[in-house]
């Protein structure tokens, strides 16, 4: 087992699936000669070559429906969109197009696409570049969503998700590249649709995923110090939503906070909730509660932005309510 | 060509026009549900275009699909069906009218979303220019489309990346209910390519041999290398936009004039003057177009509805 960052398992993810099949390929914004945004494909272009690492125009439209053409042909393109804020300028590529063909055509039209995509706030970027917009894409049938919390996941994962016959939107977050975890040694996958406990407890079900797991796992130290045993589940996949562990967990422990970073109306936090209530209604022995952004556009001033994002703190304080 | 050849263009746009017709009938009955968007007066557009396209190369459109199906070889039995939304339809009673394809004859849709078929064009382009295959993408679409930033991106992308795809306008001068005078800032459409430094053409439309020796002469220059190209192809709907469109946008004498410009009508007095073919021929195929078109509603009334659990299948490939 080596401990690598989350950047690194993702770009070990890419070169090992690119040398595995040439049919894997990256397009996006700055993939190529720039080394990606984030650094995650930095030395890809000199390796690969510019037929499969492919800079493309600023278009998102472009970048996504052509990814889809060509994962008609059946290549695998890794598609690049540089933040999850510019995925709303291909918005209709993604549920019109990617989301609805293979059901829509009786079945005729594979799709295996990647659309690789990062999130997040809380880098002073502003309302356009801070979002986390998960649930709406995780809304549409035919897409699967995924969004991992650790290096480990992230890599097997985006293995799984280039293997996947399926248009995958695979969601990174941007304050997570630097965070350091245990990484299987050799080749693995990580199914899509399998959410985990990482973090077994027996007082509370914390649910949650990507950046939020990070904040709940420290949270879930602070209510230890307390006496309080948080048990995690990170969901991982948002499509399809695997609630097996969550209603295991929650019928151990009859209470449940859900923590995500987008905004909590019509979210993760309210179908995590709901389908809670649905299923296992007769183990509710607290309201569940939902720790979310609060209501707001984010705005770029620090201790502002900070104020709007859940923090430990309102982790443990939510733990609290329910107990 | 040969004489099979000619009646062979010739029974595509017949059966496309039959087919058209019935399907007008269907939806009044209220047997064809949702949009239904005809083909009638555009016939020689596809026929011709398609005519000169190899196996290997691939045709992509917009939602006005039905005539394309029938000139990419797909039965009319099962466009039928799928119009009535039959389990036996090519779409499995799926897509409808406005969502037709057959991947296995590199008929790639049917797409109902104005100009985001034009990115998917370009994908498959690239798929083949990344395996060296030496195809062609055909990709049709309205002059409607044309103002969309769909359009410009995919151009622009085509260009830059040098992929083998037609990019194909059938002008057939109004965008819904909107010319093109009122819509775009230049009218000329080819002019468009001229931005992307892209070579472009124009030809008529209502004349299925002028498309067809175009469409001969772009598809080989493109499969040998030359980069994308536009083609402006000009006709005129003679329906309305869609089924239930009161057309108070134009006037019936306008109609009337295009109509005179029949593009099968057209096609049937150049192979009588030129003795391609008899008045006997001709009436042979039109007989046969109206029998298989006949016998497609019969198919498509008799087949099955889609089985209740169908409503769950084809949503992903993997569970």
């Amino acid at each position: 087992m080596a401990k690598i960052t989350m950047r690194e398992a993702i770009s070990q993810a890419l070169w090992e699936e690119m040398e595995r099949d040439p049919d894997v390929f990256i397009m996006g914004q700055e993939v190529g000669v720039w080394g990606g945004t984030y650094a995650v494909t930095k030395g890809f272009f000199d390796h690969f070559g510019a037929k499969r690492v492919r800079d493309t125009p600023i278009a998102e439209s472009a970048i996504v429906g052509s990814a889809i053409g060509a994962a008609l042909t059946g290549l695998r393109p890794v598609a690049e969109l540089m933040t999850i804020n510019f995925a709303f300028v291909a918005m209709d590529h993604i549920v019109n197009e990617a989301a609805k063909m293979h059901y829509m055509f009786g079945g005729q039209m594979v799709l295996p696409l990647v659309i690789r995509t990062v999130g997040g706030g809380g880098r002073q970027l502003g309302a356009t570049h801070s979002q986390t917009p998960d649930a709406v894409f995780a809304h549409f049938p035919g897409l699967k969503v995924v969004s991992p919390g650790t290096p480990a996941d992230a890599k097997g994962l985006l293995k799984a998700a280039i293997r996947s016959q399926d248009p995958v939107m695979f969601i990174e977050h941007a304050t997570l590249y630097q965070s350091r975890g245990e990484v299987p040694d050799g080749e693995y996958t990580v199914p899509i649709g399998k959410s985990i406990v990482q973090r077994p407890g027996k007082d509370v079900t914390i649910v949650t995923y990507s950046k939020m797991l990070e904040i709940s796992l420290k949270a879930a130290e602070k209510l230890a110090v307390v006496g309080i045993d948080a048990e995690i589940v990170d969901l991982r996949s948002l499509r399809p939503l695997d609630m097996g562990p969550v209603i295991e967990s929650f019928k151990k422990t009859n209470r449940a906070v859900i923590v995500e970073e987008g905004w909590s109306s019509y979210g993760v936090g309210a179908e995590v909730s709901s389908r809670i209530y649905e299923q296992a209604f007769d183990y509710v022995d607290a309201p569940i509660r939902r720790v979310a952004q609060k209501e707001v556009p984010l705005p770029y001033n620090r201790v502002l932005e900070q104020m709007a994002i859940p923090d430990v703190d309102s982790v443990v304080a939510a733990v609290k309510e329910v107990l | 060509m040969k004489k099979s050849e000619y009646l062979e263009i010739y029974r595509q746009m017949v059966v496309i026009r039959r087919l058209e017709e019935q399907a007008a009938e269907l939806y009044q009955q209220g047997k064809i549900g949702g949009f239904l968007h005809l083909y009638i007066g555009q016939e020689a557009v596809s026929t011709g275009l398609i005519s000169a396209r190899k196996p290997e190369d691939r045709v992509i459109t917009a939602y006005r699909d039905h005539g394309v199906a029938i000139n990419c070889g797909l039965s009319v039995n099962e466009v039928m069906a799928e119009l009535l939304g039959k389990a036996t339809g090519v779409s499995k009673g799926k897509g409808g009218s406005m969502h037709m394809a057959d991947v296995k004859k590199n008929f790639w849709g049917g797409h109902a979303i104005v100009g985001a078929h034009l990115p998917l064009a370009a994908g498959l382009a690239l798929g083949d220019a990344y395996k060296e295959r030496k195809a062609v993408t055909i990709c049709m679409f309205g002059d409607g489309a044309t103002n969309i930033g769909f359009f410009h991106e995919a151009l622009n992308l085509s260009k830059v990346w040098n992929l083998p795809v037609v990019w194909v306008c059938e002008n057939n001068q109004y965008g819904m209910g909107t010319t093109i005078a009122r819509a775009s800032a230049v009218s000329e459409i080819r002019q468009r390519a001229c931005g992307y430094g892209m070579k472009n053409d124009v030809v008529n439309g209502m004349d299925v041999l002028a498309v067809r020796e175009k469409a001969l002469t772009v598809f080989d220059e493109v499969r040998n290398g030359s980069g994308p190209q536009l083609l402006e192809i000009e006709t005129y709907r003679f329906r309305g936009h869609s089924m239930g469109d009161p057309e108070r946008y134009r006037k019936q004498e306008e109609v009337q004039a295009w109509e005179e410009n029949d593009p099968i009508g057209i096609f049937h007095k150049y192979l009588l003057a030129q003795k391609i073919a008899t008045e006997a021929d001709l009436q042979k195929v039109v007989h046969n177009a109206e029998d298989e078109v006949k016998a497609a509603v019969e198919f498509a009334e008799s087949s099955p509805e889609p089985a209740p659990e169908t409503l769950y299948e084809n949503v992903y490939v993997e569970p």
